[in-house]
Parts: C-alpha cells; sequence; structure tokens
C-alpha cells in the first residue's frame, strides 16, 4: 500500500477517533440528582440532566447540513446564512489582497533593484510592519467611516509586508550570472524585469503572496469581530452572543476549510512558477 | 599582426580591502588580431574571469581601456558572446528558449518563425536536434555547456569570450565539444578569447597562449606562440615534434616560474607593454617575429628595448628546458 494510502488510513483513524471522544464527553449522563421538575425546567437541560453544553459531533453534523442546504437565506441583520456570511467575507479579503498586490509587487521590485530605496524604505518597513493590523481599526474608522472599508483597508495593511519583504527579496538575490546574461544580451529595462527578473523571483514572490493570504484570512475574522455587520467574524461573535455554540462550531470549522483552500491555490500557483535547477 | 582586433590597454583591477585595496592585476598589455584564437592559462585565482569579464564589459577595469575594432569598450555588447563558466542558462526556458532569447536580442524585430529558425539552426550545429523543449535541469552537464554555445554562437557576434567552457565535462564530451568549437569557429571566423586550465586543450585550441602569473598583482608573463599548424587533428596533435616542447614550457611556467615571476621580472628587465613572445622549439621563427613586431609597432621603435634583444638572443627564458626536448 502506498504512502498516501496509509496515511489517509490513520487521518482518518484518528478523526474516528476525536470525533468518539468528543461524543462520550458530551454526551448527557441522565437525570443527576432527583428535583422539582418546575425547578429543572428553569435550570435548563445542562444542570438537570447532567449534559454538557457543548453540543455532541451529531448536533454540529447536524447544524453544518442544515447550513449547507441552505446557505444563502436572509433573514434580516442577524440571521444570514453562513454561505452570504462567507461571500461577505471572501470579498473583503479579495480587495484588500489584491490591492496589497498591486501596490507591493511594484514597490518591492522597485526596493529590490534599488538598493538605496532599499536602504531609504527599510526604517519605514521595519517599524510598520509589526504593528497588529488590528491596531489600524480605529484609525481607519476614524478616517474612512465606513465600517467594512475599514476592514478592507486592515486587510491590505496585514497582507502588504509579507509581500512587499519577499518581492524585494526575491528580486535582490536573483542570480548575478542570469543578470550577467541579459547584460550581455543588451537587454533593456523593461524587458529584463520581465524576462528576467519576474521569472526568477517568481516562486519567491509567491510564497510571499501565499503567507499574506493566510494572514489576511487570519486578520478578517478578528476584523469583522470588532467591527460587526456581516461576515463570517460577526457570523461567530453573534452566535456567541445567542449562546449557540454549534453554530460557533460549525463556523469554525467552515473558516478552517476556507483558509485550506485559499492557501491551497496560492500553494498550486508557486509550484507553477516554481523551475527546477 | 598588423590588425589590432582587441587591443587591451593596461588593465589593472584593484578591489577594496580591509586597509587599503588589493590589487589583483596590473597593467596587462595585449592586442588580438581578427580571426585569432587566444587562450590564457593562470592558476585560480589569478584573475583571468576578471579580465574576461572586462573584455565582456561587464566590469570596468580600475585603470586602462580595452580598445575593440578601434572603440573603447563602454559596456557589453551584442558583437562580444560570452560563455560562462556556470554555463548561465535560464532554468525557466527550455533549450529553444534559451537560444531564441538570445536571437531575439539581437534581432528584436525578427519574425517567430525566422527567430525559431535561427535559434533550430544553431541548436542542430552543437548536436542538440531532439532536446530542443527540455528544460536545463533535465540536461546533462555537456549538453547544457552547448546550449550556452548555441546561444553564444546564435548571436553571431564578431568576439567569443570564453570562460573555462569544458572544463566540468567528461574526457570524451570535452574532446568531442572542442572539435566542433574550434571547427565552428574557423568556419565563422571567430576572434576567440578562451580561459583554460587545460594545458593540452589550449595547445589544441589556441593560436598563441598567454600565461599570467599568480595574484594577487598578477602579470602577462609571456606569450606562447603556438608552433602547431592551423590544420590539426585533435588524434594526432600530441605526435607532432614540437607538441611537447610547447607543452613542457606551460607545464614548467605553471609549476614554478608562475610562482616566482617577480624576481624573474627583476633580471630580465620585463616590460608590461611588450610582454616576451616565445616560439618554443622554433628559435629563428620567434626572433624573426619579434623583428617584425619591432617594425610594425611604433611604440616598440621608441628607445631601447633590451627585453627584443633577450627575445631574439635565447627564445624562451626556460631555453635548457626546450633545448633538453628539441635534443
Ligand atoms: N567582487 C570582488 N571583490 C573582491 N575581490 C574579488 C572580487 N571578484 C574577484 N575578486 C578577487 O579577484 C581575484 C581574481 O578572481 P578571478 O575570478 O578573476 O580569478 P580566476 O583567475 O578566474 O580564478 P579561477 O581560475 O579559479 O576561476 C580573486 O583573488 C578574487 O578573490
Ligand atoms: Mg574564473
Amino acid at each position: 500500500m502506498g504512502m498516501t494510502w496509509r496515511a489517509a488510513m490513520v487521518s482518518l483513524l484518528l478523526f474516528g477517533l476525536f470525533v468518539g471522544v468528543w461524543h462520550l464527553a458530551t454526551m448527557g449522563s441522565g437525570p443527576a440528582v432527583t428535583m422539582d421538575p418546575e425547578y429543572a425546567k428553569l435550570v435548563g437541560a445542562t444542570a438537570s440532566q447532567g449534559k454538557s453544553a457543548m453540543p455532541g459531533p451529531a448536533e454540529v453534523g447536524l447544524k453544518i447540513w442544515q447550513h449547507l442546504k441552505d446557505p444563502f437565506y436572509d433573514r434580516g441583520s442577524n440571521d444570514k446564512g453562513l454561505g452570504i456570511q462567507l461571500a461577505y467575507s471572501i470579498a473583503r479579503v479579495m480587495t484588500g489582497y489584491l490591492i496589497a498586490v498591486a501596490v507591493a509587487i511594484p514597490i518591492g521590485f522597485l526596493i529590490g533593484m534599488s538598493p538605496l530605496m532599499n536602504r531609504s524604505l527599510d526604517p519605514f518597513i521595519q517599524v510598520l510592519k509589526p504593528i497588529s493590523p488590528l491596531a489600524w481599526m480605529p484609525l481607519a474608522l476614524y478616517t474612512i467611516k465606513d465600517s467594512s472599508l475599514s476592514s478592507i483597508f486592515v486587510i491590505f495593511i496585514c497582507s502588504l509586508w509579507p509581500m512587499l519583504i519577499n518581492t524585494a527579496f526575491g528580486v535582490a538575490s536573483v542570480r548575478k550570472e542570469w543578470l550577467n546574461v541579459a547584460r550581455t544580451l543588451e537587454v533593456g529595462p523593461f524587458r529584463r524585469a520581465f524576462t528576467i527578473i519576474l521569472p526568477a523571483a517568481a516562486p519567491t514572490i509567491l510564497t510571499g503572496m501565499r503567507i499574506s493570504i493566510g494572514i489576511a484570512w487570519l486578520v478578517i475574522v478578528a476584523a469583522e469581530m470588532l467591527v460587526g455587520g456581516t461576515g463570517i467574524g460577526y457570523f461567530v461573535w453573534n452566535e456567541w452572543n445567542n449562546l449557540s455554540i454549534t453554530n460557533v462550531i460549525t463556523a469554525i470549522l467552515v473558516i478552517g476549510v476556507v483558509g485550506m483552500v485559499l492557501d491551497q491555490v496560492l500553494a498550486r500557483a508557486t509550484r507553477l512558477v516554481t523551475f527546477p535547477e | 599582426m598588423t590588425d589590432k582586433f582587441i587591443s587591451i590597454e593596461g588593465i589593472s583591477k584593484r578591489f577594496p580591502a580591509p586597509g587599503g585595496s588589493t590589487t589583483v592585476f596590473e597593467e596587462l598589455w595585449l592586442s588580438m588580431a581578427r580571426g585569432e584564437f587566444v587562450c590564457i592559462i593562470g592558476h585560480s585565482g589569478c584573475g583571468k574571469t576578471t579580465v574576461l569579464n572586462i573584455l565582456a564589459g561587464l566590469e570596468p577595469p580600475s585603470d586602462g581601456t580595452v580598445i575593440v575594432d578601434n572603440q573603447s569598450i563602454e559596456g557589453p555588447s551584442l558583437d562580444r558572446a560570452v560563455i560562462f563558466q556556470s554555463h548561465a542558462l535560464l532554468p525557466w526556458l527550455t533549450v529553444m528558449g534559451n537560444v531564441a532569447y538570445a536571437v531575439a536580442s539581437k534581432w528584436r524585430f525578427m519574425r517567430k518563425d525566422d527567430l525559431h529558425r535561427q535559434a533550430q539552426k544553431f541548436i542542430d550545429l552543437v548536436g542538440l536536434t531532439g532536446a530542443e523543449h527540455k528544460r536545463p535541469a533535465e540536461l546533462s552537464g555537456g549538453m547544457k555547456q552547448r546550449v550556452g554555445i548555441a546561444r553564444a554562437l546564435s548571436i553571431e557576434p564578431k568576439i567569443m569570450l570564453m570562460d573555462e567552457p569544458f572544463s566540468a565535462l567528461d574526457a570524451l564530451t570535452r574532446g568531442t565539444l572542442q572539435d566542433e568549437v574550434r571547427r565552428i569557429c574557423l568556419e565563422t571566423g571567430q576572434t576567440v578569447f578562451m580561459i583554460t586550465h587545460d594545458v593540452d586543450e589550449a595547445i589544441y585550441l589556441a593560436d598563441r597562449v598567454v600565461l599570467m602569473t599568480n595574484g594577487p598583482n598578477a602579470v602577462l608573463a609571456e606569450i606562447v606562440e603556438n608552433p602547431l599548424p592551423k590544420e590539426r587533428q585533435r588524434n594526432d596533435v600530441h605526435r607532432h615534434p614540437l607538441y611537447y616542447g610547447v607543452r613542457n614550457h606551460i607545464v614548467d611556467f605553471l609549476v614554478s616560474r608562475s610562482r616566482n615571476f617577480a624576481e624573474e621580472m627583476k633580471d630580465t628587465n620585463y616590460d608590461p607593454r611588450h610582454v616576451p613572445v616565445v616560439r618554443p622549439g622554433a628559435p629563428q621563427v620567434a626572433s624573426s617575429r619579434a623583428a617584425t613586431l619591432d617594425a610594425t609597432d611604433p611604440g616598440r621603435a621608441r628607445g631601447p628595448r633590451p627585453v627584443v634583444a633577450a627575445e631574439g638572443a635565447t627564445p624562451a627564458p626556460s631555453g635548457p628546458a626546450l633545448a633538453q626536448h628539441r635534443a
């Protein structure tokens, strides 16, 4: 049996084990103490029957099924389908991220090609990079005055740095011999940028893009929790306020799956531009 | 030798070093005729690649200039193709892509199928027909080097600069490629400047072999004229009566004289502008050549030149060793 198969079997086994433990841990243990039925009703099943507040795998599975069946319903601002909330989040991430790509790659090229620009922009990057993207939120809300645009701005800011730094690094470390080939062939600066530097730096640039999309997806949940309104982050927070742990767990799983898909798309793209040496 | 197609005029190269600077080489003077094949031999680190980079225009000299075709060089040019020691193929392009890239750089508005045809011609020439769509990573060392050669030839340069093009190859491949390069260069009338570590390769390929002393402060010690006829076969060059004379002269230089040349310089009144020309095994030719040079080179006719006299009298500073071989 191939390694892939064996690994898949072990994964499946671990998953089964996890679900089993989860099920046992959240199973009700029957009425804990005999109590007045009136009182029992008052305190709820959790206290009266020893039933855990944590939903079990069956409940969560059912919830997921319900969401999958009808992902796009819209019953007012506090009750939208999971699909709609996800779409909001993905749209924000994509907008902020693509703007960041459009800014980071040209500036990264500039920094990578010019030691002067590298030196002069370095202090700004060093100071701006470690700032938590959420720290920008109040400033963004104050200046932009729109919660959705502010989240997009926060996504832009957090995706910028890995791409900028990787692009600059990739461009600066293009092998001297390839540049010398271009020089001996009298290749002009534009053609050199597109035919030598870009393909040579592409794997590094895409690695930066992959790191950025990961961070952007982490940050959008927090940003939406903060500003509210719509999005998967808001959904999580809203369901927590509703004390619907089942929905919270469902959302957590969905966030994980979407994050994985985004990461895999960029991993594929990276593989496409990677050249063997 | 009136034609100075390439003229290296007093170039030096210094690199900054802790506490001042190190001089890699100093005051190199050398001229090459059109269609000439010159090999340069010297120990590792003496500055051969640096000289080649200056000729290519990839690096400026610290002092002096290089004049090609009556113009001092300002930077790299499509007239001077470089075959890099590390082959320097673009790994994201195929064999065809690499060669076509060079062709498209030379003829910017060439039609796509013409471009393709030109590239194909040189891929065929180096014997890589059928491997056009392979990436460099899928090629053997010898095949990569062939692509490098095809790429350099495809732009139909006037000068080829080769940095140890065969050093990474096995003996068999090396022999084949030497033959091919020699044939192509003769056919296309290339002027070639080639770095090598291999004495036999230099004797087989070169019209003149330039010997460089060890660095730092390296100089050109001697120019060895190859006494072998221009028409030569790889299989029997070593049977030529003068072959071992030349070979031993160069090996002697590499083994001992390259290290102690500074002392030799004092004794022989060395002049960097007129590097001694030797023709091991054929003294009379060497002296007559010195005389011709004297007549044609105005700089040389000025002032007394004891070196020239020394050249005439003893063609090779290692005369005894040569005499041995002639005996
Ligand atoms: N950019 C640089 N900065 C400082 N020193 C340098 C630089 N480039 C080359 N050198 C020095 O110049 C000397 C000559 O280098 P070069 O590469 O020309 O040698 P080489 O004769 O080609 O050697 P090899 O036969 O090993 O290829 C070396 O001692 C090297 O350390
Ligand atoms: Mg070298």
